[in-house]
């Protein structure tokens, strides 16, 4: 079937004899490096594979030893009064960390309160503007997460905490606000990059269709986001869970069931903490009990953290 | 004007191209065959039992509504489901190469097989020229003078060589979408493939552009293969020799191949009463 011919298109010479000469010389050539260089070019590929296998085996390996060696010590300690009872005073068997437990939960519960808010609003920001604002913004959010902890917790100390500052005394909610000054960066970042993952066309379409820029937000970048979302902030929450510094400066530390956050409060971190610099077998197995219980809680926020972005990510499509 | 059809290829389409081909080839052979092609996703089949001849040196024209796996069969061609989680049975030869065998290696199937996808996809950090060599230095080509000249008959392949000579080191994200897609043209091209597939290459082109590709698909079917999605049944009846023809089966959620045959039968006197409704325009 002929088909329409224009004239002085595409410069394609008129000889089709020589054409095909051209066509036919430079298919084999094309043909032979492929073949030529395919072995070599699988190799690669293969050591590259084999290095990949080998890095994640070697920074598997301190990951999996540190597990199983938590949860050898850690599993003895551990009963339901372990976990149910307030610990004993020193010297004296039984006892447990159900007031770290709930301390940890109640100070980092609060810490995501402020951090997660404040951080999504931050990262949108970052993800709607280019000026210099965003970039002096992002650049904070890249210091304060290089800040040392130990930093954050003498500057919660002196905010919150001493002599003629806000509360004055320890508190669990100085405690927060450290942790949630240590997880707002982290938050920002990860938010930030979320959002970025949905496509411009998508905004673009939303606004074409008429919607306010805050529903586009809301509907198409929040939405796409969210799986995003809600992994950046539970890796942040896994973060600050663990740390220690900032509530040793902040929190104290409790052994009573203490719930209200304008007092002192237990931590699962600091019962490691103090317990694991005792010399005592009884310090030393509650420190590792604890540390079993935090290893399990971060755990099983990681496993949550993807659970629900699989079932939103699943509900998307 | 008496014309054979062959509406499954049970039997071989080559064997008599009758008058609709122009210019006196080596006998038309299958350049790809399909045998009994599946495709599923998942649980979802997505197209079934596939027998079709792509006539080496010949434009092939897939058409069909949408969703009916067009794109799906092509890609099937030169292993794009390998990463797609599409799962193929079936076999596929590229001449004599068995695309499936186990010991087939995917690279040199495509090295073979060029494709132009439905959207431009320059790749956005390369230059233009970059851009149309780079299949040919991940081929391991070398020389200098290869990629320049190579480029340089892409280019004017693609109808994109006045535009462009000048500014070949400029990104190639600046240009617009219908000279992208004449960019990815030219880099299917650059490789001197047997095959080119191409996923609707005209949908983003403007009808000048459109025209041009129409011209050089017809050049090129002198040496190359050609197996073209189209949703415009003028451009199927302008280049293509023969047409393909799918449609959702009965339980409308798996293709099929309805009917294949010469260009000029399927759309003038074509046998299934579905083909004729389609290429009228009467369904949709
Ligand atoms: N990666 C994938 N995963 C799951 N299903 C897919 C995938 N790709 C295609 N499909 C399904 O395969 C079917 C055929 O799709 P295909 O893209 O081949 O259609 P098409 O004939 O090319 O349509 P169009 O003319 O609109 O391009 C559709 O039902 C689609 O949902
Ligand atoms: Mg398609």
């Amino acid at each position: 079937m002929s088909a329409t011919v224009f004239p002085g298109g595409a410069g394609i010479p008129s000889d089709s004899g020589a054409l095909a000469d051209a066509i036919g010389a430079r298919r084999e050539l094309v043909r032979q490096s492929a073949r030529r260089s395919l072995g070599r070019r699988r190799l690669v590929g293969r050591i590259a594979i084999g290095l990949c296998v080998v890095a994640v085996a070697i920074s598997l390996a301190p990951l999996v030893a540190l597990v199983a060696y938590t949860t050898s010590r850690g599993v003895k300690a551990l009963s339901w009064s372990f976990l149910t009872h307030i610990p004993t005073p020193p010297g004296i068997p039984g006892g447990g960390i159900s007031s770290a437990i709930v301390g940890s939960l109640i100070i980092i519960g609060l810490a995501v309160v402020m951090a997660v808010p404040i951080g999504t609003m931050c990262a949108l920001f970052l993800v709607e503007r280019r000026g210099r604002l965003a970039g002096a913004l992002r650049f904070a959010a890249d210091v304060l997460t290089g800040v040392p902890s130990i930093a954050l917790g003498i500057f919660a100390y002196a905010v919150l905490v001493g002599p003629g500052s806000l509360i004055g005394h320890f508190s669990g909610l100085a405690g927060s606000f450290a942790l949630a000054v240590l997880m707002l960066p982290i938050v920002v970042r990860a938010s930030e990059a979320a959002m970025r993952t949905v496509p411009r066309d998508l905004w673009e379409a939303g606004l074409a269709l008429g919607v306010r820029r805050s529903r586009v937000v809301r509907s198409v970048v929040l939405r796409g986001a969210l799986p995003g979302l809600v992994t950046g902030n539970l890796l942040a929450v896994a973060r600050a869970v663990g740390e220690t510094a900032p509530l040793l400066f902040t929190v104290l530390g409790s052994t009573l069931l203490a719930t209200n956050p304008l007092q002192p409060m237990g931590a699962l971190s600091l019962t490691i903490y103090s317990n694991g610099t005792q010399p005592y077998p009884a310090a030393q197995e509650i420190a590792w009990g604890t540390a079993f219980v935090l290893l399990v809680l971060v755990l099983a926020l990681s496993v949550v953290a993807r659970v629900v972005s699989a079932r939103l990510n699943r509900q998307a499509r | 004007m008496t014309i054979e059809i062959t509406s499954n290829v049970e039997t071989s389409p080559g064997g008599s191209p009758g008058q609709s081909t122009p210019g006196a080839s080596p006998s038309p052979t299958a350049a790809v065959s399909l045998r009994g092609v599946n495709v599923s996703f998942g649980k979802h089949r997505v197209v079934r039992d596939v027998n079709l001849d792509l006539v080496r040196n010949r434009v092939t024209a897939l058409v069909g509504p949408s969703g009916c796996g067009k794109t799906t069969i092509l890609r099937a061609i030169n292993r794009l489901h390998d990463d797609s989680g599409g799962k193929v049975t079936g076999q596929v030869l590229v001449g004599d190469l068995d695309v499936y065998a186990r010991d087939t290696q995917a690279e040199l199937v495509r090295s073979r097989v060029g494709m132009v996808f439905q959207r431009p996809n320059p790749f956005p950090t390369m230059s233009i020229f970059d851009n149309v060599v780079a299949g040919l230095r991940l081929n391991g080509v070398r020389s200098k003078t290869v990629l320049r000249e190579a480029a340089e008959s892409a280019l004017h392949h693609a109808a994109l060589w006045d535009l462009v000579k000048d500014r070949l080191h400029s990104p190639a994200v600046r240009l617009s979408g219908g000279q992208q897609q004449r960019l990815c043209i030219a880099r299917a091209l650059a490789v001197e493939p047997e095959v080119l597939l191409m996923d609707e290459p005209c949908s983003a082109l403007d009808p000048i552009a459109t025209a041009k590709i129409e011209e050089l698909i017809t050049h090129l079917a002198t040496d190359v293969t050609i197996g073209l999605v189209t949703h415009n049944m003028f451009q199927a009846t302008r280049v293509s020799d023969y047409t393909a023809f799918f449609l959702l089966g009965d339980d409308r959620a798996t293709g099929e191949l309805v009917e294949y045959g010469d260009t000029k039968t399927i759309f003038e006197s074509p046998h299934d009463p579905r083909t004729r409704a389609y290429v009228s325009g009467e369904v949709g």
